[in-house]
């Protein structure tokens, strides 16, 4: 077994391994990219709406629809948190279903309709999710409450859809608004704070209202 | 991310030429594995070509009662189907068992067989690995093992299929279908899809380059209790350490499938001739080869009891 010491020296030689790699893969990148220009472009346009506005952007191909929103669309409210799909910070909706911005490229939305928490509601008109999550205090330093509250907003529909879950005792059965259910479902839904049980008994509350 | 092209494929058959012509060519579907994976470099396609647009997302009933699944029908909509709920429920439980609702709303049939390891080794770009490198060994024979293959292994890799999908799809006895370049179409069993790693773990299909899936077909519906027991370091979001796929009759026979164990879904013929006997005995067939490490070698117990849960599951 190693010790601690030498796994840290290891590690930071590494890192500076990686850095020089990494420059020179920008440069070798860059002129791939000028030769290329000529038939297959490396940036591209592409149009969807956000929350009811019809846009268009010429963007990187690498773009993620998470990076569109922020950086070009200045939506910062969906946040940041991993970049690959295991927090759900980034969760918006596209065509009413949830999906993780970060992991989904721009320009495969083309058409689409997203939703994110700026659509949903305003400070002056919030959506029931939102006023739920207040009342309940579903939320401590609120990172990850917009995609909470997205994904929430989701997890009801999804439950009045009748789409099955892993604790769905009988799955030929429609779902019900359970607590077991909330969980289980929000489960891509992570939150630092610990707000979990604050936010179920917000959902519960919206859940249980007449529609 | 490294930069590349892209291009929307108007037919499964142009998809398929599309990628034949460019060695580094990727198909894209829902993404989540892919670009995961492209963030990190470890997959550096030049070109992408969106299968998206293909109309593989439909489920249909064959006329010999079986059923045939787009290959880009979403998780959540597979899961969803009121056929595959009723008919083939360890399927809709598998799926369940997996990711977490968003992913599963834009991951893919074909998509999810296609499933990368979740090795730890794979994923840290500073370590050897076989899979990613091939040729520049295995950090993982040696290194922290308690995720890693029990059975199946090879001296080059200890990778597991991460797939919960898989799992069922290999005790349902499920068919690929797939379109090659040249327009071919062709069927491959569930057993040959996925490899064993041998001596090139990079090789983990059957596929050639350039074959897409354009979808899986199952066999008509066998009866029996479906169940799906996915055991985890916590409780839900989490990959399996062992998960079994089981369709039990009444009358004790069956079939079981085995997730988190190998490099592919683990089932046996010989091993199911034992379900009459128990779980231990199914359990000494699946694993009369493994070769486990110190730190994995629990996988085997804990494959045997939640074999027996299964079982009291079906009988109860």
């Amino acid at each position: 077994m190693q010790s601690p010491g030498k796994l840290e020296l290891n590690r930071r030689d590494l890192m500076v391994g990686t850095a020089a790699s990494v420059s020179l893969a920008a440069v070798t990148n860059s002129a791939h990219a000028q030769t290329q220009k000529v038939d297959a472009p490396m940036r591209n346009d592409v149009s969807f709406t956000v929350n009811g506005k019809p846009v268009s952007l010429e963007l990187d191909n690498r773009t993620t629809l998470l990076d569109a929103l922020r950086e070009q669309l200045q939506l910062t409210g969906t946040k940041k948190g991993c970049d690959h799909g295991q927090c759900g910070a980034c969760t918006v909706l596209v065509d009413g279903k949830r999906i993780n911005s970060c992991l989904s490229l721009a320009w495969m939305h083309e058409g689409d309709e997203i939703t994110t928490i700026e659509g949903l509601g305003t400070p002056e008109n919030l959506h029931p999710m939102q006023s739920a999550f207040l009342e309940h205090d579903g939320y401590q330093c609120g990172y990850c409450t917009p995609g909470q509250i997205c994904s929430a907003v989701a997890v009801l529909d999804e439950i009045k859809a009748g789409v099955p879950s892993h604790v769905t005792g009988d799955i030929t059965a429609d779902p019900q608004a359970s607590e077991l259910e909330i969980r289980e479902r929000m489960s891509g839904n992570i939150c630092r704070c610990g707000a979990y049980s604050n936010i179920v008994e917000a959902m519960t509350d919206v859940a249980g209202r007449p529609a | 991310m490294k930069s590349f092209t892209f291009e929307r494929a108007e037919t499964p058959a142009k998809a398929a030429a599309a990628a034949a012509n460019n060695e580094n060519a990727k198909f894209i579907a829902g993404g989540t594995n892919l670009l995961d994976l492209m963030k990190l470099e470890i997959e550096v396609p030049t070109h992408l070509i969106d299968v998206n647009k293909l109309k593989l997302d439909r489920i249909e009933e064959t006329d010999d009662g079986g059923l045939r699944i787009g290959a880009l029908v979403r998780n959540t909509d597979l899961a969803s189907h009121q056929t595959v709920r009723r008919d083939f429920g360890v399927l809709s439980r598998a799926l369940l068992a997996g990711a977490s609702g968003q992913l599963r709303n834009k991951a893919t049939t074909a998509g999810n067989l296609l499933q990368r390891t979740r090795c730890p080794y794979f994923y840290d770009t500073n370590m050897a690995c076989n899979k990613r490198q091939p040729g520049s060994g295995c950090s993982a024979i040696g290194g922290f093992t308690r995720q890693l293959g029990v059975v199946g292994v090879s001296d080059a890799c200890i990778a597991t299929n991460p797939s919960d999908m898989n799992v069922a799809l290999r005790a349902l006895d499920a068919t690929v279908e797939t379109v090659k370049p040249d327009g071919e179409t062709r069927s491959i069993a569930i057993a040959d899809f996925h490899r064993l790693p041998g001596d090139t773990p990079q090789v983990e299909t059957a596929l050639e380059h350039g074959e897409l899936i354009t979808a899986v077909t199952l066999p008509a519906p066998v009866g029996g209790k479906h169940i799906y027991r996915k055991v985890r370091d916590r409780a839900s979001y989490a990959f399996a350490l062992v998960s079994v796929a089981g369709v039990i009759q009444p009358d004790g026979t069956g079939r079981i499938a085995v997730g988190g164990v190998a490099h592919k879904p683990w089932r046996m013929e010989e091993a199911e001739a034992e379900l009459p006997q128990g779980a231990q005995a199914v359990a000494n067939r699946l694993f009369a080869d493994a070769r486990p490490t110190d730190d994995n070698e629990f996988k085997i117990l804990l494959t045997e009891r939640t074999i027996a849960a299964v079982l009291d599951e079906a009988r109860a």
